[in-house]
């Protein structure tokens, strides 16, 4: 087995590193030293836009790796999003301190409005930065690990167990919704003023936040690339195509899930985590049913199974969701994308990137096989690229 | 000491007394077997006289509503589950050939290695000569070599189905459970399975259910009549074949 690098690294994967990095790199380069109204400057309002998408194409590639690696669809990933957004929420909270409406150095605003002496025991710690990171990974890695403990010992497949994850996120966002529950209600957190010291509004703080969404994003996919080119890789797309004889080959299926899952959901607390500071605003709705879903559909667009097709349709859907709903098209977006998922399911069941491999690797084998061929009739053997 | 520990029988496999009862439905019905280390025994009967739910129960996926399933004389199979009792070294062919259909030949025989199950064992993997050398050997032994690169979705029936048993052959495992390993194969397939499990049968422990007669008779060993959940007769071929009630119930007259 070659090194892990060279391993995980396949064309596909290093163009795709390249072209995040330089965007990465360069957006915020434009934004901020080109002048204002230049063509070539990316304007301040698409940094946060395109950054949205930097953290969708995070929990995009999270739930493919579950899900087109390991079949398991999970209809609630939204929730380990949402939670790793509410640790970073918190943080930010704490950041206010005096500046809120009531000027409490302690309480945020929400609290004061309730009436609450004191601050709860779980917002303890959420000042420190450090704390509220190692949050944003812990809270969704150990919800993940606790429900997958229960749902996988009790071998929970298929169709049932997308239909808990539903009722997971659901039920969060009940309880998120709630007053008393300690996390600002109906309302969310939300009027952040700094973060790390640095005010979350002004340019420089959203060039970073873009630059470190999308380091994020290449982050996620090295690691997504070293566990599927894995020998477990392999042990995933086995229990997806046959759980029960990867079982009666003397593997423990249920730990194999539990393992992926819970690196899954720890992935999709980082996006929420990057995308909170860059809308500004955490609130019970990102807990939402039909958030996880929409996530989903991305993925199938994209292409499962291919990490890159997960991040590519991410952004694909969600431009095209920016571009719909702020025309007069805006009523109809759902009905567009239930149509774009069914059109997809249809026509193009691998997604785009599926499909363009599909089409792309045989054509490619053909013209090697045929370049080969060709060689030996002409009574020459092939030559060994002088380039190789 | 524990009685448990104390080896109640020489055989490798031992089923007493054993009942299963699927609603009501006796699938398994007091059913004795014993099979001796390095033996093959040929499982035949007709449809629904328990030979794949007896294979459930030894495997673990069924659990017997009560009897004695006892592995290497000491070790109570009814306890542990599929792959506790894989790991012990049982290994299974199933009746419908499943093999990673969209992974390599050669990955299905890496995957079926008896090495380190565990995640972190798969995820630090690194791989060794001795490990390919053990694949050669296999993909040598069911006639895959020239198609180790080829996607096992890609092979034909028969390919398919040795395919699977060269997984068994790379899991090395004590006793090896080999469910109808000749159906739907063409008659040089067959003559060729028959083979392949001659040698298998060689340094393993073998259990094959089949209805192909000529199969099993091409086998030349033990052979057990199983009819409504159990034995019905046991000998070799030839006595087993002209057994009265063998004819009425299963080979007809």
């Amino acid at each position: 087995m070659p090194h892990i690098l060279t391993r995980s690294l396949d064309r596909a994967s290093t163009i795709f590193i390249l072209i995040v990095a330089a965007i990465g790199v360069l957006v915020p380069l434009s934004n901020l030293l080109l002048p204002e109204g230049s063509y070539f400057q990316v304007p301040t309002y698409l940094v946060a836009l395109w950054g949205k998408y930097a953290c969708y194409a995070i929990l995009a590639l999270s739930i493919d790796l579950i899900w087109g690696y390991c079949g398991i669809l999970s209809l609630g990933h939204g929730a380990f999003f949402a939670l790793g957004g509410y640790a970073m929420g918190m943080y930010l909270m704490r950041q206010i301190g005096s500046r809120g409406v009531y000027g409490n150095p302690i309480l945020p605003d929400f609290m004061v409005f309730l009436n609450w002496p004191e601050l709860p025991w779980y917002w303890y710690g959420f000042n420190m930065f450090w704390f509220a990171a190692l949050m944003v990974v812990l809270v969704p890695g150990l919800l993940a690990f606790a429900f997958g403990w229960f749902a996988f010992r009790s071998r929970v497949t298929g169709v049932y167990l997308s239909i808990i994850t539903q009722a997971m996120t659901y039920a969060l966002l009940l309880a998120f919704f709630r007053n008393d529950f300690g996390f600002g209600g109906n309302n969310g957190l939300t009027d952040f003023k700094d973060i790390l010291g640095f005010n979350v509004q002004a340019e420089g703080t959203r060039a970073a936040l873009f630059f470190l969404s999308c380091a994020a994003l290449i982050g996620t996919f090295l690691i997504c690339r070293a566990v599927v080119t894995s020998k477990l890789g392999k042990v995933l797309v086995a229990i997806r195509d046959a759980e029960s004889r990867t079982r009666f080959l003397g593997y423990r299926v249920e730990s194999y899930k539990l393992f992926v899952f819970t690196l899954s959901a720890c992935m999709a607390g980082v996006a929420g985590a990057l995308y909170v500071p860059q809308v500004g605003i955490i609130n019970p709705s990102e807990f939402s049913p039909g958030n996880s879903i929409e996530a989903v559909i991305w993925v199938a667009v994209g292409g499962r199974g291919t990490l890159v097709g997960a991040a590519l349709g991410a952004v694909v859907v969600n431009y095209a969701k920016t571009f719909f709903t702020s025309g007069p098209l805006a009523p109809y977006w759902l009905f567009m994308l239930g149509a774009l998922f069914i059109l997809v399911t249809l026509l193009l069941p691998r997604g785009i990137v599926g499909t363009f491999n599909a089409w792309w690797e045989p054509w490619k084998a053909g013209r090697d096989a045929d370049a080969a061929s060709a060689a030996r009739e002409d009574g020459v053997e092939p030559k060994p690229n002088p380039a190789e | 000491m524990n009685a448990m520990n104390l080896r109640q029988t020489s055989a490798l496999l031992y089923l007493d007394g054993v009942h299963v009862s699927f609603d009501g439905f006796h699938a398994i019905n007091n059913l004795s077997l014993a099979l001796e280390p390095g033996e093959m025994r040929a499982i035949i009967g007709p449809n629904g006289a328990g030979k794949t739910t007896m294979m459930d129960i030894i495997t673990g996926k069924t659990k017997p509503d009560e009897g004695v399933v006892l592995f290497d004389g000491t070790v109570d199979l009814t306890r542990l589950d599929e792959t506790r009792i894989a790991e012990l070294g049982i290994g299974r062919k199933f009746q419908k050939p499943t093999v990673f259909e969209s992974q390599t030949v050669q990955d299905n025989l890496l995957l079926a290695l008896n090495v380190d199950h565990s995640v972190k064992g798969t995820l630090l993997w690194r791989g060794s000569a001795g490990e390919s050398e053990q694949i050669d050997k296999v993909l040598e032994t069911i006639r895959l070599t020239d198609a180790r690169h080829r996607l096992a979705g890609s092979l034909s029936h028969g390919q398919k189905q040795w395919l699977e048993i060269g997984m068994l052959l790379a899991q090395d495992p004590k006793v090896l459970l080999v469910d109808e390993p000749v159906a739907g194969m063409t008659d040089v397939e067959t003559h060729l399975t028959a083979e392949l499990l001659k040698e298998i049968n060689r340094n393993h422990t073998v259990m094959v259910v089949e209805h192909d007669m000529t199969f099993v008779r091409e086998l030349g060993v033990k052979v057990t009549c199983l009819h409504e959940g159990s034995v019905l007769a046991e000998g070799t071929i030839d006595e087993v074949s002209s057994n009265e009630r063998v004819i009425e119930v299963y080979l007809g007259r």
